[in-house]
């Protein structure tokens, strides 16, 4: 008996309206609204593309862009290097209590991210944590008012976030690495090739995939980054740690300007997209 | 059929409902703000009938939610035919919920609207709120209110002029910013109470014979922002025209950042700041660590609000004392302070005559009795239900003063929907030496000449 070509379309029916009700609605929504200028309670104007004219000529947003692309250096590039290396130790060297150490890497990414920025928020305090050690190794020079300084607070916030994706990123690239059959490395060791040659010509290429996957859910973790710099700074000192995402909820929530909000948080949205696509062609290639 | 295509024609398919739909806002039912003809109001409350009525606070702090559940309660009990639905919320949270809560189908009846234009002034132009100029006359507020006091919570129909128009809330609290000081770290410093209230000028010089004897003479946690703002309008309050930093303040047209008065304001916090009159780092440290550390006698000096009394006095016992700012000679006293959050009743609210009443009640000479007994300031009454003792004897004693022979300064935050960010950026980059006073106010003065046009 034929199936009708229509049948396969009616088992996607359910989740399609699920995610068309709360997904692509919203988003399309949010793009009426950034068409408008609207504070939120009242009536509103049609004022076109003005709302994104008004984004590209505001010098803290595009310092708030500015900002969500530094993070991507701490969110991603970072604990890529570190958890390549750290997952090639793990996986190769012999380490006692491996398990134990995963769980200790990974346990940043289950604890929920205002819990961690309240943590931090402590440490980072002018007689916190990090002070406090730092003076008694007789660094006082160092001991600086991190989260409240034009220079440091912004890499101080991505080393939080360094911190966080690090786990993340390292037990992704050891499940890569575990598949890799041993006979290719003993293969390797016969022919004289060293740890770190082993590393570059053939771990590195054969977690390609993997790479994209962590590459993909960090950056986007960095873009959309909001709870850790509310929490932390509130876009401060001045304006010099603001993210696109915290000027979304200052706009809509605050300042009554829901259409620049929805200009904004659409804007993210395409960037999001647009990079991970960048990513996903340039990295995830199948392995050869 | 691939199922990215299939995304894509969801995607256009919502798209196209949502375009369908109407245009934000347009759906709700407000009007331009303008007054409805009052009906006849009617202030016997037990002829009401059986009514539930929703109040929205922000009263979270000890004292303060002890006031309110005392003063429900004795609400219910002389009107057993009104049910208080009370849901109380931290101030930042009420503020951010409120927009959404007020446009929603079942809005609350009462709500506490911080009297700024980006709350309160929003709420107004957007018809959300109801005057309460025929209750004020059929209770006899205006009786029971000075003028200053209701100004600050007064709009125009459209939400345009701020301080004068309609009264759209009450308070039941007054607030004041001045210096709360510690009598043993001045001790140390070989000054005492009388030595430095005499002047402005005293008072700044004991900044550096405090700071010569070693000791830190301010402490300030300016991690988010705004504290300074309560710093700097002490400060301004020195040099400026209260009239000129009022109309500012308020967002009203006709008024400029611009002066040599504003840039003295600024030029003297900077200066504080080069002298190393301040913590380390303000700007890296929290607010609640901030008097905390003051509290454990970090510095001599914190320049804060009155709210803050009540916890000191817990952490410090009588070492703590506070006053206004003295002002320089020839000056009026003068500085930053206003009243607690207005309740305000919701335009659409079918139950204004019980809310109306329930604000009367909550204000009352009884009322402010029970906000004195529980440790708050009373907006009305204050000098009568001033403590024997202690740090809150000083700080009713000083917003009375200040009331009444000076000039209590609006909040520069309330200006323009959008000041509270931007004085809390420009103060932090001040305050971080990244900004002349110059630059600091050409900041101001963009942000309030945009909203004013």
């Amino acid at each position: 008996m034929r199936h009708p070509r229509h049948l396969p379309y009616l088992y996607l029916a359910p989740g399609l309206v699920i995610f068309a009700a709360f997904v692509l609605y919203p988003l399309a929504r949010s793009a009426q609204f950034s068409l408008y200028a609207w504070d939120g309670l009242g009536a509103s104007t049609w004022v076109g593309l003005a709302n994104y004219a008004d984004l590209l000529a505001d010098p803290v947003l595009r310092a708030a862009f500015g900002h969500a692309f530094v993070l991507i250096g701490f969110f991603s590039l970072v604990p890529l290097a570190l958890g390549l290396a750290l997952a090639a130790i793990l996986t190769h060297g012999r380490v006692r209590g491996l398990g134990m150490f995963r769980t200790v890497v990974f346990l940043p990414q289950v604890i929920a991210m205002v819990v961690v920025a309240v943590a931090w928020r402590q440490i980072y305090a002018p007689d916190g944590t990090l002070n406090t050690a730092l003076r008694a190794i007789g660094l006082d020079n160092l001991a600086i008012p991190w989260l409240g300084d034009y220079t440091w607070t912004l890499p101080a916030v991505g080393v939080v976030g360094t911190w966080v994706q690090l786990g993340l990123v390292t037990v992704l690239l050891m499940a890569g690495m575990a598949k890799l059959p041993k006979e290719m490395y003993e293969a390797a060791r016969i022919d004289g090739a060293g740890p770190v040659r082993e590393f570059f010509a053939m771990t590195a290429p054969n977690v390609r995939a993997e790479m994209a996957v962590a590459l993909t859910l960090t950056i986007i973790a960095a873009l959309k980054t909001f709870d850790l710099v509310y929490v932390t700074t509130g876009g401060g000192p001045g304006n010099s740690t603001t993210v696109p995402a915290y000027e979304v909820y200052t706009r809509a929530f605050r300042e009554g300007a829901v259409g620049s909000a929805a200009a904004i948080a659409v804007t993210l949205a395409i960037l999001i997209f647009g990079i991970n696509l960048i990513v996903n062609k340039l990295v995830d290639r199948p392995a050869g | 059929m691939t199922s990215s295509r299939w995304i894509g024609i969801g995607g256009i398919a919502a798209a196209a409902l949502a375009l369908a739909a109407c245009a934000p806002g347009a759906g709700d039912a407000t009007g331009s703000g303008e007054q409805e003809t009052p009906t006849e109001v009617s202030t016997d409350l037990a002829s009401l009938g059986e009514i539930t009525l929703t109040v929205w606070d922000q009263e979270v702090r000890g004292g303060q939610d002890e006031q309110m559940t005392r003063l429900n309660e004795a609400f219910q009990d002389a009107y057993p035919n009104i049910t208080i639905e009370r849901n109380s919320q931290s101030f930042d949270d009420l503020e951010t919920t409120l927009r959404g809560a007020l446009t929603g189908n079942d809005a609350p009846d009462v709500v506490q609207a911080n009297n700024s234009r980006s709350v309160m002034g929003a709420f107004v132009g957007a018809g959300l709120l109801r005057g309460l100029d025929d209750y004020a006359d059929a209770y006899g507020w205006t009786d029971r209110y000075a003028p200053s006091v209701l100004a600050m919570s007064s709009y125009s129909d459209d939400g345009t002029t701020f301080g004068e128009g309609h009264v759209y809330g009450l308070p039941q609290t007054g607030e004041v910013v001045g210096v709360f000081y510690s009598t043993s770290a001045l001790a140390d410093a070989g000054l005492d109470l009388a030595t430095v209230t005499g002047s402005w000028e005293d008072f700044t010089d004991s900044l550096a014979t405090i700071k010569d004897s070693g000791a830190t003479p301010l402490e300030l946690g300016n991690l988010d922002g705004w504290p300074a703002v309560h710093v700097f309008g002490p400060i301004q309050g020195q040099f400026a025209d209260p009239q000129e930093i009022a109309t500012l303040a308020m967002g009203n047209a006709g008024g400029t950042w611009l002066t040599d008065a504003n840039e003295e304001a600024a030029a003297t916090l900077q200066g504080w700041v080069e002298d190393g009159y301040f913590n380390d780092g303000p700007n890296g440290t929290d607010y609640d660590a901030a008097w905390a550390d003051f509290s454990k006698g970090s510095a001599a000096y914190l320049i804060a609000g009155s709210w803050l009394a009540a916890d000191l006095e817990a952490a410090m016992g009588d070492d703590v004392g506070f006053f206004a700012p003295p002002a320089p000679a020839g000056r009026d006293l003068a500085t930053t302070g206003a009243t607690g959050l207005p309740f305000a009743i919701t335009a659409n609210s079918p139950h204004a005559d019980a809310a109306a009443g329930y604000l009367d009640f909550i204000t009352s000479p009884d009322a402010m009795t029970i906000l004195a007994e529980t440790g708050n300031m009373p907006v009305n009454d204050t000098a009568a239900l001033a403590p024997a003792t202690g740090v809150n004897k000083d700080v009713f004693a000083a917003f009375g003063e200040v009331t009444t022979t000076g000039h209590l300064l609006p909040y520069l935050d309330w200006a323009t929907p959008t000041m509270a960010d931007t004085i809390g950026a420009a103060l932090q980059d001040l305050i971080g030496e990244q900004s002349t006073p110059g630059e600091f106010l050409d900041t101001l003065e963009a942000d309030y000449a945009a909203f004013v046009g």
